[in-house]
């Protein structure tokens, strides 16, 4: 399988080094450091309040953590916040949805081809051919993203409205809309049945495989980790207990300890 | 919403709501109406105060930033029109108009800053700043009043093209060119990438960052964007309905009566800053003579317009839970109700057909 990748996996393309991060006095992440490499599935582990979100969230430049760096293909992201870092080429999505409620899903994932689109608001005030053409172009990406995610039949409904799996899904595709080289997915199968984790595993896949697209994905289903990860970073209190290979994480003594907990006698 | 557009990003049912409007500005209603009474006082401040509604609808309705300085902004626009044409010889009318709403645009920029730091209820506090700090400005300083000392200066004649639009008719058709221009350039913005940017920071913020859009150009923005009409409605609400210039006359009542327009005629629609205004300036009118003609004045007029001020309290609130979307969504249910009543009519005899067919 892993001959077959049309993206081989190669150099790292994240690399964080020793971020510390912390709320007041509760420490969140203690100098915690791993790399991504480039075209690599990447999951994240780790028990509640291990600090996974954080580590995202340092990345997408929503927390600014006080110590370490993140450096994306060799260099260090000298400003720390989601515009910026989106711009360089990281996309995200939330673990509690943060989907544009009141639009619909078509304009969601249109909102996604953001940094595709130039056009100034005078040259969309007066439709001129610019902004016409990339309101086109852009349209059609972003149908076909809908339809690579097979929601065509409800891509007019405000997603407010939709079911919680769908809205995932909408998030997903928002989150592919940018074409960004890596994307971090934050619990994107939260809540779905084994129905609909088989089918977000299966875009994720297909992503991954077609468009070389990094992942880094933070999940709670092993079976699902185990599946699709190509390797795999478990964090507990904060700090990176165990970085490997799936099947080398799965039988780490520590992995086991921190999710079974341990005897202390 | 799947319809194809026919012209450029317009579908048939646009172009054909276009037309039907504008033939009624410029050949149905000039032909109807015989007395000035519906110009000078329906619909001129109709559209005018639409227009603001539109601003209003671009910050608060798009933008999801609270603003209560409508009516600022609009005193802004109308004494920078006035000061531009006194004071720059020859200037074409609708060259002064279009600079007032960027004078005023300028003052969307600074009092929009606190929307960088402050949201919801506390934001519309900050901007109760430009409310009185524009009128403050203009009574304190004489120089945009041309020192007159009588409180009211009379606005000057519009002129273009070397004719002068004085009779109630003519101004009216200068007030609607303005406003559907205006109008489809917000349409535009609204339903393209820009308008998209604004919903997207209303909607959620961090995710909206975290696709690429900048909050502070964003807001501001939509502050800049939202103040240039207000400008330019305040312009026109002096010039032609006004007719006069006073600091008093846009009081923080107006931009209440403008945030009420937007929340009743719906928020984040163009169609409701229309419905909205209409509404919020009709409901008197009506009342008034419901209470003239119905009751033939044995209701006196202070208790009609507290009775207003009820009805207004009321409707917001009902508005408000139970449908946030205002007139402008009923009006569309309404007219979703009886397509569908429409459609199934025409349905319902195939069935029959068919199901006669089957039994012989």
């Amino acid at each position: 399988m892993q001959a077959e990748r049309s993206f081989p996996i190669g150099a790292p393309i994240l690399e964080l080094s020793n971020i510390s991060l912390s709320f007041g006095g509760v420490r969140a992440i203690t100098g915690t450091s791993f790399k991504v490499l480039q075209h690599e599935i990447r999951a994240i582990i780790g028990p509640n309040g291990a600090g996974k979100s954080s580590m995202l969230n340092c990345i997408n430049g929503i927390y600014k953590p006080q110590e370490g760096t993140v450096a994306f293909k060799g260099q260090v992201l000298e400003k720390i916040n989601p515009n910026f870092i989106a711009r360089k080429g990281i996309s995200r999505t939330f673990q509690n949805l943060a989907l544009f409620k009141r639009m619909s899903v078509l304009d969601n994932i249109l909102v996604g081809r953001r940094l595709h689109m130039n056009a100034n608001f005078l040259e969309v005030a007066f439709q001129l051919p610019k902004a016409r053409r990339e309101e086109k172009e852009n349209r059609e990406k972003s149908e076909e993203i809908v339809e690579f995610l097979e929601i065509e039949d409800i891509r007019d409904t405000a997603v407010g409205k939709l079911p919680y799996g769908l809205q995932k899904k909408v998030e997903l595709g928002r989150a592919l809309a940018t074409e960004a080289e890596v994307l971090l997915l934050d619990e994107p199968m939260a809540g779905m049945n084994v129905e609909e984790k088989r089918e977000m595993c299966r875009f994720i896949l297909k992503v991954n495989d077609e468009l070389g697209t990094t992942m880094v994905l933070i999940e709670h289903d092993m079976g699902v980790v185990m599946d699709i990860s190509d390797s795999v970073v478990v964090l507990d209190y904060g700090k990176v207990i165990a970085d490997g290979p799936p099947e080398d994480v799965r039988s780490n003594q520590n992995v086991i300890d921190a999710y079974l907990g341990v005897a202390h006698d | 919403m799947s319809a194809k557009p026919v012209f450029m990003t317009y579908t048939k049912g646009d172009v054909v709501n276009f037309v039907v409007l504008m033939a009624l500005a410029f050949l149905v209603i000039p032909s109807i109406v015989e007395t000035d009474y519906w110009y000078t006082s329906i619909l001129i401040p109709w559209l005018c105060l639409a227009l603001a509604a539109i601003g209003q609808q671009i910050v608060m309705g798009y933008t999801g930033q609270l603003s209560l300085g409508a009516a600022g902004f609009m005193a802004a626009g109308a004494f920078a029109c006035f000061n531009f044409i006194l004071r720059v010889p020859d200037i074409p009318f609708f060259v002064a108009l279009g600079l007032s709403g960027l004078v005023a645009a300028g003052f969307g920029i600074l009092f929009g800053l606190p929307s960088l730091r402050v949201r919801g209820i506390y934001l519309m506090v900050a901007t109760l700043a430009s409310q009185f700090f524009i009128i403050w400005m203009i009574d304190k300083f004489g120089w945009f009043k041309n020192y007159d000392t009588s409180g009211i200066i009379t606005a000057q004649d519009i002129v273009i093209f070397g004719h002068a639009f004085t009779s109630p008719m003519e101004m009216f058709f200068v007030v609607v060119v303005v406003v559907t221009v205006l109008t489809l350039l917000a349409m535009n913005m609204a339903r393209g990438s820009t308008g998209r940017n604004w919903m997207a920071v209303r909607d959620m913020d961090i995710a909206a960052e975290s696709m690429g859009i900048s909050l502070l150009r964003t807001k501001l923005q939509a502050f800049a964007i939202s103040a240039f009409y207000c400008g330019v409605a305040g312009a026109l609400f002096a010039f032609t309905y006004l007719k006069s210039l006073e600091p008093v006359a846009f009081d923080i009542k107006l931009s209440f009566e403008i945030l009420f327009m937007v929340i009743l005629g719906g928020l984040g629609t163009i169609n409701g800053a229309f419905i909205g205004a209409a509404f919020i300036l009709l409901f008197p009118v009506v009342l008034n003579s419901v209470g003239n003609n119905l009751f033939h004045g044995a209701i006196d007029a202070t208790i009609i317009s507290s009775i207003e001020q009820v009805v207004f309290g009321v409707l917001i609130i009902v508005f408000m839970i139970y449908e946030p979307l205002g007139m402008a969504k009923l009006w569309d249910n309404i007219k979703q109700r009886f397509l569908r009543s429409r459609s199934l009519r025409n349905e319902v005899p195939r069935d029959h057909k068919g199901l006669s067919k089957q039994e012989s």
